[in-house]
């Protein structure tokens, strides 16, 4: 295990690292002196001056990766120009609320994807089956900010039952809260819902041909324990590690999600800084995914080995 | 989206591949898939004749036909300016699929020689090759797109660049993979034996195996890339107004949902029917190139 934690550690560093370049490297796209494009409309030659300075313009590139590099490994992810705040506080500001509306999303769509997906194997080559896969591939090709737009049509505007769009902090009103995000957690988990019952399909498909499963069926166990505390169990572990891979589409999706029901979240602050051409607001939030995404990875396999013995063999 | 290098076997020298249908007969049998054909070529007839079949031009406006329901005249309705949205939807299948098959053009291009190299030389080039996917990868490929096209500034062909390079890896990793396998097997061998440089090996006896996995994951990234361009144009990085794309006209729409639902209702609708026959598609030509299916 510690081997494989050691080696699993050292593989993340040189991505981690390219990440960092890749990021860093957006900045070189801006077309003409980036200390010009950086400082906005006003072009004021003070901010101008300022910025060469603070991005080190005049050094070269590869300095000019270290300085920056340097200042990121210490918690400095740049400041944003119309904001006039630290990146990486704003990113904190407005990280519990997709959090939030992300953490209602996955409970969502485990509870759509994890049972459509037991029963499509389950009753296999059925309308059954036939109706999940129906579902899946909804999911899976439904654009949701239009999805958002549809439930807005027909849950606030023609019924009046929710909130078209805005958030209310769960520590002022818990109700208000959860009614402000159960239709974009709602759309921001059907799409994962979708791979999730696929991965369930394929893993319960795979267990149910299992000699252990035959076993327990030939023993006389009822259909129902063989199901759930049989095969489930088992199916259930590279569903869950497969499904942590689904942060990417989270984090995705929280991006339109929030911009169709103006959710000041995480997702809204990138959309907002791309507009406001705030690019150091861009590089961090995407540089904050990534590194997010690679640890929820390195858990996921972890997890992975811990819960399946063979990999612990192995 | 997803990769398919776990999914699909690598495949055997298809000149030696045992008799059976043709692929493409075994698709059309799909019944979905060939729903999802019939309905892609469709929207392609539909936005290559689009000056011919649109009913009026998507960028005449009218002020006395503002947010008019659908009716016999405009059977789509009008948009907030009196703009047609049939025309304005057939207009728009053009840049959908434009933005679809360019982006994932680009994504091959790059994508596929990368993979091979990265997968027929090994050793060192394939793990520099391979820590530089799992870092283009680590960044969720819609935030990734945004990031490209935000720098690179919102027009419709920087919105396929951006969307093609953020979708390359995924075709590096499946190239890569099914290289590695095809590697393997006796005939590369004996290609090798025989005297024929790497590249011709590469070029002309690994890459032919390659294809039909390239074909499955080439047509789910069109679906995902429409999507892509769609969520790009709906932010306002992609098609610039007063152009028509789907992603824009529902940017609109959603101030109007309330009183002119009709302007949410069309371009999405197009969206979901374009996406879901590409996706009928890939699942069918993934189970037709499957020789598991044989």
């Amino acid at each position: 295990m510690l081997a494989f934690l050691v080696r699993r550690i050292a593989q993340i560093v040189p991505t981690l690292v390219f990440v960092s370049m890749l990021i860093f490297g957006l900045q070189q796209l801006l077309p003409g002196d980036p200390a010009v494009v950086l400082a906005g409309e006003d072009r004021d030659p003070n901010v101008v001056a300022y910025l060469r300075e603070k991005l080190h313009l005049d050094e070269p590139l590869p300095m000019r990766y270290l300085y920056w590099i340097n200042g990121v490994l210490h918690g400095d992810l740049g400041e944003s120009l119309r904001m006039q705040k630290p990146v990486l506080a704003l990113i904190m500001e407005k990280l519990p609320v997709t959090l939030e509306l992300a953490s209602i999303a996955i409970l969502i769509a485990l509870a759509i994807g994890v049972p459509a997906g037991i029963v499509s194997a389950v009753r296999r080559n059925t309308a059954w089956d036939y109706v999940a896969n129906g579902v899946a591939l909804w999911g899976l090709s439904t654009p949701n900010f239009w999805l958002g737009i549809m439930l807005i049509l027909l849950f606030s505007v023609t019924l009046g039952w929710l909130p078209a769009s805005g958030f209310v902090s769960p520590f002022e009103d818990l109700k208000a809260n959860l009614a402000a995000l159960i239709m974009p957690a709602f759309v921001l988990g059907n799409a994962i819902a979708a791979v999730l019952m696929r991965h369930t399909r394929s893993a319960m498909l795979q267990v149910l041909s299992s000699d252990y499963v035959r076993t327990a069926r030939a023993k006389g166990l009822p259909e129902r324990a063989v199901l759930l505390k049989h095969a489930l169990r088992n199916a259930l572990i590279p569903v869950i590690t497969l499904g942590a891979l689904e942060l990417g589409t989270l984090l995705s999706g929280a991006v339109l999600t929030e911009q169709v029901f103006t959710i000041p979240g995480f997702g809204k602050l990138i959309v907002d800084a791309v507009f406001n051409r705030d690019y150091a607001v861009v590089q961090g939030v995407v540089l904050f995914t990534a590194t997010a995404y690679i640890l929820l990875n390195l858990l996921a396999d972890i997890a992975y080995v811990i819960v399946n013995p063979q990999m612990r063999v192995q | 989206m997803s990769n398919l290098a776990d999914t699909l076997p690598a495949r055997t020298d298809v000149s030696r591949a045992a008799p059976r249908a043709h692929p493409f007969r075994r698709l059309l049998r799909r019944r979905g898939a060939a729903v999802g054909l019939v309905v892609i070529a469709f929207f392609v007839v539909l936005a290559v004749l689009a000056s011919f079949v649109s009913p009026y031009d998507p960028l005449a406006t009218s002020w006395s036909a503002i947010r008019k329901a659908p009716n016999s005249a405009h059977w789509f309705g009008t948009d907030e300016i009196g703009r047609d949205v049939l025309a304005r939807v057939i207009w728009g299948a053009r840049a959908s699929l434009l933005a679809g098959v360019v982006s994932v053009l680009i994504s091959l291009s790059i994508g596929v020689p990368v993979g091979l190299l990265a997968g027929y030389a090994g050793g060192k080039t394939d793990m520099l090759i391979s820590r530089l996917t799992d870092a283009v990868l680590a960044c969720p490929f819609l935030i990734l797109a945004i990031a490209l096209a935000a720098f690179l500034g919102p027009s419709l062909t920087n919105a396929m660049i951006a969307i093609g390079v953020s979708a390359t890896p995924v075709f590096v990793r499946l190239t890569r993979g099914q290289t590695m396998a095809i590697k393997a097997e006796e005939f590369i061998l004996a290609a090798r034996a025989i005297g024929n440089p790497p590249w011709r090996v590469a070029l002309r006896h690994v890459l032919p195996n390659v294809v039909p996995a390239l074909i499955v994951q080439a047509t789910l990234a069109i679906a995902a890339a429409v999507i892509a361009e769609a969520s790009l144009s709906f932010l306002g990085l992609g098609q610039q107004p007063p152009a028509p794309s789907w992603g824009s006209m529902l940017n609109t729409a959603k101030n109007y949902v309330d009183n002119a639902p009709w302007m949410a209702v069309w371009p999405g609708l197009s969206i979901f029917v374009l996406v879901l026959s590409f996706n009928l598609v890939g699942d069918g030509l993934r189970d037709a190139l499957d020789p598991r299916q044989v």
